[in-house]
């Protein structure tokens, strides 16, 4: 999903410099990356954000070069372990396509210096001109630490730069460096090729030129005396989830009700004002409340990313990994395990890409047949339509509502069922011992506001991108099956009636009863067949087909005289569950609307999704299989649902 | 404990708090991985925490900390150093 295009930057000879970004987990290269190239690629604080490499071209170039700079995964050492780490020495190599780069920029974290320093003598080796930058040197300041960067220079024999990568302190000084790595001066003394030597050789290097030593942050040390607490830790954890997904009802549903009154009244609009015709027909009816339907839940999905952004940013996602790591353990994976199933609570596309960082193939596999069980912002639309629909919004608990408890406990349960369907894969098809873990605790950090809006809007915009595509091609497919072939419509029927009549003879509607006898015993109707189908592309579709379905309140009494309706504007969730006057049955029950969220836990419904497993797994076999398990396990779960919801 | 007693490793590093590291098993793939983290002979260990039913410890060497599982930290051999808990 992040990987940019490649055509245009291909370094040619003599015109561009290729400079490669290398250095520690979390050193700080991606966010040094997007100051120099002004992107926003994702940024995070814990070890593995990057698991690729990324390209871009520095913003204001110095001299007459374009300067080409590629952002690489954190590496410990050039011995890789993971396939992340393994890109870092392929580039150095001159493996990957752009050859050898001209120079090499080694990031190291001012405050860690004692653990990333080593690493530098092994790139030193290379045989490339290379630039140190020291990389929160802001922190390193305010925990009490002192260096002298002049005479770490001079020892080192390299160019040396401090930048605050975040705050843009430093860049255009660093930006003036980059321009020429011809210019870069060669390391004075390199120590023997191996791992004690390495460090001896940054001790005594480090004892030279430390002035005081940087102290533990105690800022960290607090925060952690309460989080890591196995009782204290989990309630509050809880606890703040829970207040999220309150706030996800209460906060967000008036925005989220705003925005759909005002698609409806722009749908209504169009269909007035526009000489009435087949596109008028696409326009107000398929696209505008077809994919408004899905656009409305923006503010909900932007309270969502916020948070995903806070633990990634704030340094939780390691803490979460070491609380959950005795859980996992059972299961037979490891904390990075966790953290891949963490963010593809965002979307699985990149949770399945961050298992990249995982060393052990079977790990990583047994992480990627389980992450789409994680609740991805895809989901969203579906729960909080229904959820708002058909559960009560009575308090239970203080400030928590029975809607938001129960959005919690979805999201809960798809995590728990990850957690267990790996534990059942590793113990089966996958069984195997686990390589080992660990993983670097890095200091708490507070992302400003802007990077917070920043990488929220980063994801915001995939989103928006789906919605303007899959989403947008879906809705028009699925108005072209429900408007055709046309029914007989008598003369006079108010438009209610008439849509109704016209869709219960349409495509969809042949397509949705073949489907019938596998669905019936989940209570699904035709309709919400016609939902499922489009699913399969995106799962928001899902609310597009319903409000495709359900565009006109077949309730809604017209005023005979100016053809409008005199009432106000009535949401989907009401006309979900408002029983039609002449049946007396509403267009979804309690017992359907509970197995359809259930289906919607288990089931793999994403085109997206099912490619990038291809592509991670080198073929069909495993999307296959994971479609079919997914698809079994969702039916199951639906029907035992519909029925312990009084269905049947 | 009585008569030889076997070499401590940092698993056992939460009853004796703090200790230096004296090598790493020779060969195994984390066994490199373990040394290029830093646990190199001499470097200071000092322990933090550790997850209740014998999970995850964190303990910080070289200015940062880490977090390993006890599988991992027995292969790490240390001797313990001042302000130990042991006899």
């Amino acid at each position: 999903m992040n990987a940019p295009p490649t055509d245009s930057l291909e370094p040619e000879p003599g015109k561009k410099i290729h400079l490669a970004l290398v250095g520690s987990p979390n050193s700080g290269k991606t966010t040094l990356f997007n100051a120099l190239t002004g992107l926003s690629a994702k940024t995070g604080n814990y070890p593995g954000v990057t698991v690729d490499r990324r390209r871009g071209l520095m913003k204001h170039p110095v001299g007459d070069h374009d300067v080409l700079i590629s952002d690489l995964p954190g590496s410990y050492s050039l011995h890789a372990i993971s396939e992340d780490e393994a890109v870092t020495s392929k580039v150095l190599k001159g493996e990957l396509d752009g050859g050898k780069p001209d120079g090499i920029v080694f990031v190291a974290d001012a405050t860690t210096l004692q653990r990333s320093l080593p690493m530098l003598a092994d790139i030193l080796r290379q045989g490339i001109p290379t630039l140190l930058v020291l990389t929160m040197v802001d922190e390193l300041k305010a925990r009490g630490g002192d260096l002298d960067l002049f005479k770490l220079q001079g020892e080192l024999g390299i160019p040396l730069v401090g930048v605050v990568g975040n705050k843009g302190l430093g860049i255009d000084d660093l930006r003036v460096r980059l321009s020429d790595p011809k210019s870069w001066t060669t390391a004075c003394a390199v120590p023997e090729p191996n791992t004690e030597a390495r460090f001896a050789w940054a001790d005594t290097l480090l004892a030279k030129v430390e002035r005081h030593p940087v102290s533990a942050s105690t800022l960290t040390q607090r925060i952690d005396a309460v989080l890591l607490h196995p009782v204290a830790g989990l309630v509050v954890f809880l606890l703040f989830i829970a207040t999220f997904f309150q706030a996800i009802f209460t906060w967000a549903a008036p925005a989220m009700d705003l925005f759909s009154g005002w698609m409806d009244l722009m749908a209504d609009y169009v269909s007035a004002n526009l000489p009435a015709s087949m596109l008028t027909d696409i326009l107000a009816d398929g696209i505008i409340r077809g994919v408004g339907a899905v656009v409305v839940f923006v503010p909900q999905i932007a309270l969502l990313f916020g948070l995903i952004f806070l633990f990634e940013a704030s340094g939780y996602m390691a803490r979460a990994a070491f609380v959950v790591d005795r859980v996992m353990g059972w299961a037979g994976l490891e904390g990075r395990c966790f953290i891949s199933l963490l963010s593809s609570y965002a979307c699985a596309v990149p949770g399945i890409m961050a298992t990249r960082s995982i060393p052990s193939p079977r790990d990583r596999l047994a992480t990627i047949l389980v992450a789409p069980f994680a609740t991805c912002s895809a989901r969203l639309p579906v729960y909080a339509l229904l959820i708002s629909a058909f559960l009560p919004n009575t308090k239970v608990l203080g400030p928590f509502t029975v809607q938001g408890l129960t959005l919690m406990g979805l999201y809960l349960l798809g995590g728990f069922s990850a957690i267990l369907f790996a534990a059942l894969f590793k113990r089966g098809l996958l069984k195997g011992a686990s390589l080992p873990f660990y993983l670097e605790l890095p200091p708490y950090r507070f992302p400003s506001l802007t990077s917070v809006m920043l990488q929220v809007w980063r994801r915001l915009k995939v989103f928006l991108k789906d919605a303007g595509s899959v989403i947008l091609a879906g809705s028009v497919v699925i108005w072209f099956l429900l408007n055709f072939p046309k029914a007989d419509i008598p003369e006079g029927m108010a438009e209610g009636p008439a849509h109704q009549v016209q869709i219960e003879q349409s495509y969809a509607a042949d397509l949705g009863r073949a489907m019938e006898p596998v669905f019936a015993p989940l209570g699904f109707d035709w309709k919400i067949n016609i939902g499922l189908v489009g699913s399969f592309a995106a799962r928001e579709l899902m609310v597009s087909t319903l409000a495709e379905v359900y565009a006109y309140d077949p309730n809604a009494k017209i005023d005979p005289l100016t053809g409008e309706a005199d009432e106000e504007f009535v949401g989907l969730r009401q006309i979900l569950t408002t029983p039609d006057p002449k049946t007396g049955v509403a267009p979804m029950d309690f017992p359907t609307a509970i197995a359809l969220l259930l289906y919607f836990v288990y089931a793999l419904l994403c085109l997206s999704t099912v490619a990038v497993i291809k592509r991670e797994t080198g073929g069909w076999k495993w999307p296959l299989f994971m479609i079919a398990y997914m698809g079994v396990l969702a039916w199951v779960a639906g029907f035992v649902g519909y029925r312990l919801a009084g269905g049947g | 404990m009585s008569g030889s007693n076997p070499p401590l490793t940092l698993a056992d590093l939460p009853r004796v708090l703090v200790a230096r590291v004296s090598h790493v098993e020779a060969d195994c793939v984390i066994c490199e991985r373990l040394r290029e983290l830093g646990f190199c002979p001499g470097t200071e260990v000092r322990f933090e925490r550790q997850a209740p039913f014998n999970g995850p410890m964190i303990v910080q060497l070289r200015g940062y900390r880490l977090s390993l599982r006890p599988s991992e930290a027995r292969r790490v051999f240390i001797t313990p150093l001042g302000g130990s808990l042991l006899p």
